[in-house]
């Protein structure tokens, strides 16, 4: 029994995303249709070129029909993918392992929400028929578990907390003013940051991401094939998922510093890219930031930093964009928003621009111009502390020697 | 038939209203002191089990065999409510389980029935009381409950005599469907009901073979305030025997108020003295008790655990702003956040975690030990299958491990707090907490589990358990 992963297999030759927002004037239909545009033109290939498609959604539509009637598809098998905030992550994962067994040449994973039609705000959906003994807890309270227990375990004072999470926001913000698919580009001042009304525990609105929709997608086909459509392909060097038994909510001995799903997923991720030292090896990270102190646990869960030295880095500006390991470069979901499908494939975009040296100059990383790193990660997790999904890629700009 | 009162248990809720701020709001003079108000996640029920719970613990309290329970304001018409008193109990299903409903003189029907009962029988009254806006009611009303364990050995009060009067009159009445009571000019409920008591009284008395300067505790009970007050001076007892009224601090309970009284004074009445209950409620019943030998035990373990009616008094949280109250009692309505409504509760999946949702029942690992909350098939430590025990949690106390205050989630009475809780003995649950300060919450903080109705939603009551801190560990 192993995880082997398929290192260096598959390639993406082509990817498309569409502007994040509140696309008013937009449905499902248009998005998708947007971002296979995009993805088609990006590889040079007409639609009818590729066998079999990978749909994530978590509750803009049910069943393949929602890509294959809108895309007019010629009777192609579309599977649709749902795993709750890793949707976008999970359609690629399952598009690429098709490739990899030679079931198909040419394939597309895509991702789409469309959550702004609810009239209701952040996310919703419809759940199996319950007991009605769950805490009806919202999202930002269940993550705004994790900055307490951080505080308490690391020694970290409240203040010195509200600055760590008031800086990752500001970061990422910051990242997402420069890129125009953002949802927000505009950059926020600490203090503006730091004033906001709360929404959960320290948490205030800005420590969350925001709501929108989006789409974006990635065509996938053999490593020794991706020649045939460009000349700077990125190659697929790990893809990890774990769904974790919920032992961190029935276990006292879990701290809430820590997502063990995340770490498990991370420590395989490495493993089949042969990554030793993730924090010098990549050239970036596009993380799920979906509050604040996720994204501070997730620099230690992920081995950017020792345990309980994250919060020192974040302030140090280790990763900022200039940093020495850039996390969220594009923005993260605090400037994209999270539409639930699209958000792992977006992520993946922002590698495409930024390992092919193809990001607008004025937000180029210079891990990748001037460091040579060719190395990118992206990571989603979906669920809460102590019983969550998580899913972490690794690409790369050139196969291994 | 059971000899006597072998246990008993009240409840009175943790918010207080201060009848000034009714005054602030109305400008109209609103007397002074407070009265009990059930939270926004209380009714009738849980109130019901919180009092049942503390009877109950009582050293050596046989199983009842039937649970009765008595309330003019049932969370559920149609359906029984004592069942889910019973299943929050964690009583056996062979207990039966009946409500006694509809005007509160059935509170006093309910502790006979109990008293004449074959075997242990769990008797109790509840009420949650409420009146149009700036009213008597609303003013003078409270809400609490009392549970009577009745037996046939090891009795601390036993009944020695028990008389009652009926007539037939308009004093106080409401139409299935109303919220509020309508009532008779005071004068003439007056002039009916002070014949009635002394009747009722006098009549008990002779039963108990007793005199009225006998007694040693006596508790007047009723919705009636004048008629209670121009009764209490009639009936030739000591003057000292009158028992303390409670009511500027907790109000007229209602059908509870007599329970709530009783169980006040079985808390500091020597063995062998002659108790006296007079209850005026369309009609008058009177019953005599003679406390035991075994009443000094009862009375040290109720004070122990601070449950006393007099600690219980004294406690609580008085700044309720009159305006929460309105929306709690569902005269105002706020404004929903922009978020679904919840969803009800299904009755198959309702009922296939009764152990759970109502019983609080863990899982513990046959195996290795390890306790799951909520309970599962699948040991979370050693993998070992369907080798799991039950095990009721619902008085194991626990410690905050991390918490949060949710200012999104919608409440009536917002912000929400969120608390993970390690058990003591092990095991972990991640729930509400109820009847707290947000801004005293901390890590460390010991809290034990309360009933609650979570929330009501397509007429679906939820109820499950929440948290709430120790008293005093706040």
């Amino acid at each position: 029994m192993a995880s082997r992963g398929i290192r260096d297999r598959v390639a993406i030759v082509g990817m498309g995303c569409t502007p994040f927002g509140e696309h008013w004037d937009k449905g499902v239909n248009d998005l998708l249709t947007d971002a296979t545009k995009d993805a088609i033109a990006s590889a040079d290939i007409p639609l009818g070129d590729i066998d079999a498609f990978w749909l994530g959604t978590m509750g803009s539509g049910v069943s393949g029909i929602t890509l294959s009637k809108p895309l007019k598809l010629d009777y192609k098998p579309v599977s649709r993918n749902e795993n709750f905030c890793a949707t976008g992550s999970e359609a690629f994962r399952n598009a690429c392992y098709a490739v990899a067994s030679g079931a198909y040449d040419l394939v597309m994973a895509i991702g789409v929400e469309k959550l702004k039609d609810s009239g209701f705000s952040g996310l919703t959906g419809t759940r199996p028929v319950g007991d009605g003994t769950d805490a009806a807890l919202t999202a930002p309270a269940s993550f705004s578990f994790l900055a307490p227990a951080y505080c308490h375990k690391y020694g970290v004072s409240e203040a010195e907390m509200k600055d760590v999470l008031t800086r990752i926001a500001w970061k990422n913000h910051r990242n997402g003013a420069v890129n125009p698919r953002a949802q927000f580009r505009k950059e926020v001042s600490k203090e503006t940051i730091a004033a906001s009304p709360l929404i959960a525990g320290q948490l205030g609105v800005f420590d969350c991401s925001g709501v929108s929709d989006g789409s974006a997608a990635a065509i996938i086909c053999r490593a020794e094939d991706a020649g045939r459509y460009t000349d700077n392909p990125l190659y697929v060097k790990a893809l990890s998922f774990v769904a974790g038994p919920g032992q961190g909510t029935m276990d006292p001995s879990y701290d809430y510093t820590s997502f063990e799903e995340v770490v498990r997923s991370a420590e395989d991720a490495y493993g089949q890219a042969g990554i030793t030292d993730p924090r010098s090896q990549l050239a970036m990270a596009e993380v799920h930031d979906c509050f604040t102190p996720t994204e501070l646990v997730l620099m230690e869960d992920l081995g950017f930093a020792e345990r309980g030295t994250a919060w020192k880095e974040v302030l140090a500006g280790t990763f900022d964009r200039d940093g020495e390991l850039p996390v969220n470069p594009d923005g993260g979901l605090k400037s994209f928003g999270h539409p639930i499908g699209a958000s792992g494939l977006r992520m993946l975009f922002e590698c495409w621009l930024q390992l092919r040296g193809q990001a607008p100059q004025e937000r180029q990383i210079a891990t990748v111009t001037e460091a040579g790193r060719k190395l990118g990660l992206t990571h989603n997790l979906g669920g809460m502390p102590g019983e969550c999904v998580s899913f972490v890629s690794v690409v790369g700009s050139e196969p291994s020697a | 038939m059971n000899s006597g009162i072998v246990a008993w248990g009240t409840y009175l809720p943790y918010w207080r209203l201060d009848r000034k701020t009714i005054g602030l709001a109305t400008g109209q003079p609103s007397g002074r002191g407070t009265r009990t108000v059930a939270s926004y996640d209380e009714d009738t029920t849980t109130l019901a089990v919180e009092a049942g719970r503390r009877a109950l613990r009582a050293p050596g309290a046989p199983t009842p065999g039937a649970l009765l329970l008595s309330t003019p304001a049932p969370a559920y018409l149609d359906k029984t409510n004592a069942t889910a008193v019973a299943a929050a109990l964690g009583l056996p299903g062979s207990c039966g389980a009946y409500d006694l409903n509809g005007s509160s003189r059935s509170a006093f029907a309910t502790m006979s029935a109990a008293a004449a009962a074959s075997g242990p029988t769990l008797a109790i009254l509840s009420d949650v009381r409420t009146g149009l806006s700036g009213g008597a009611d609303e003013r003078d009303a409270g809400d609490g409950a009392a549970a009577f364990l009745w037996g046939g050995a090891g009795a601390v009060a036993e009944p020695i005599g028990e008389a009652s009067a009926s007539d037939e009159f308009l004093d106080r009445w409401r139409v299935p469907g109303e919220t509020e009571s309508h009532t008779w000019e005071e004068r003439f409920g007056e002039d009916v009901y002070v014949p009635l008591a002394h009747a009722a009284f006098a009549d008990a008395l002779k039963a108990a073979g007793v005199s009225a300067q006998e007694l040693d505790h006596v508790i007047v009970s009723g919705l009636h305030a004048r008629a209670v007050r121009v009764v209490k001076g009639g009936l030739g007892v000591r003057g000292e025997a009158l028992a303390t009224d409670r009511s500027p601090v907790i109000g007229n309970l209602g059908a509870a108020d007599f329970g709530v009284a009783l169980a006040d004074v079985l808390e500091r009445a020597a063995p062998g003295q002659l108790i006296a209950v007079l209850v005026l409620a369309d009609g008058a019943d009177a019953v005599v008790f003679r406390t035991t030998d075994a009443l000094p035990a009862a009375q040290r373990a109720h004070a122990e655990a601070a449950e006393t009616v007099e600690a219980q008094a004294g406690g609580g949280r008085s700044d309720l702003p009159y305006l929460r109250f309105l929306t709690w009692r569902g005269e105002v309505a706020p404004e929903p956040p922009r978020r679904p409504d919840p969803e009800r509760p299904g009755a198959p999946t309702a009922h296939r975690s009764e152990g759970w949702k109502y019983g609080f029942n863990a899982s513990r690992c046959l195996r290795c030990g390890f306790r799951h909350l909520p309970p599962t098939r699948v040991c979370m430590n050693c993998h070992a299958v369907d080798e799991m025990a039950p095990e009721r949690l619902a008085d194991t106390r626990g410690t905050v491990a991390t918490f949060t205050v949710d200012r999104l989630a919608f409440s009536l009475s917002p912000p929400v707090i969120g608390v993970v809780v390690d058990f003591d003995g092990g095991g972990r649950f991640r729930c509400e907490m109820t009847d707290a300060d947000p801004d005293k919450v901390h890590i460390g903080q010991r809290v034990e589990m309360t009933f609650r109705r979570l929330w009501t939603s397509q007429g679906v009551h939820n109820y499950f358990w929440k948290a709430k801190p120790v008293e005093g560990s706040d």
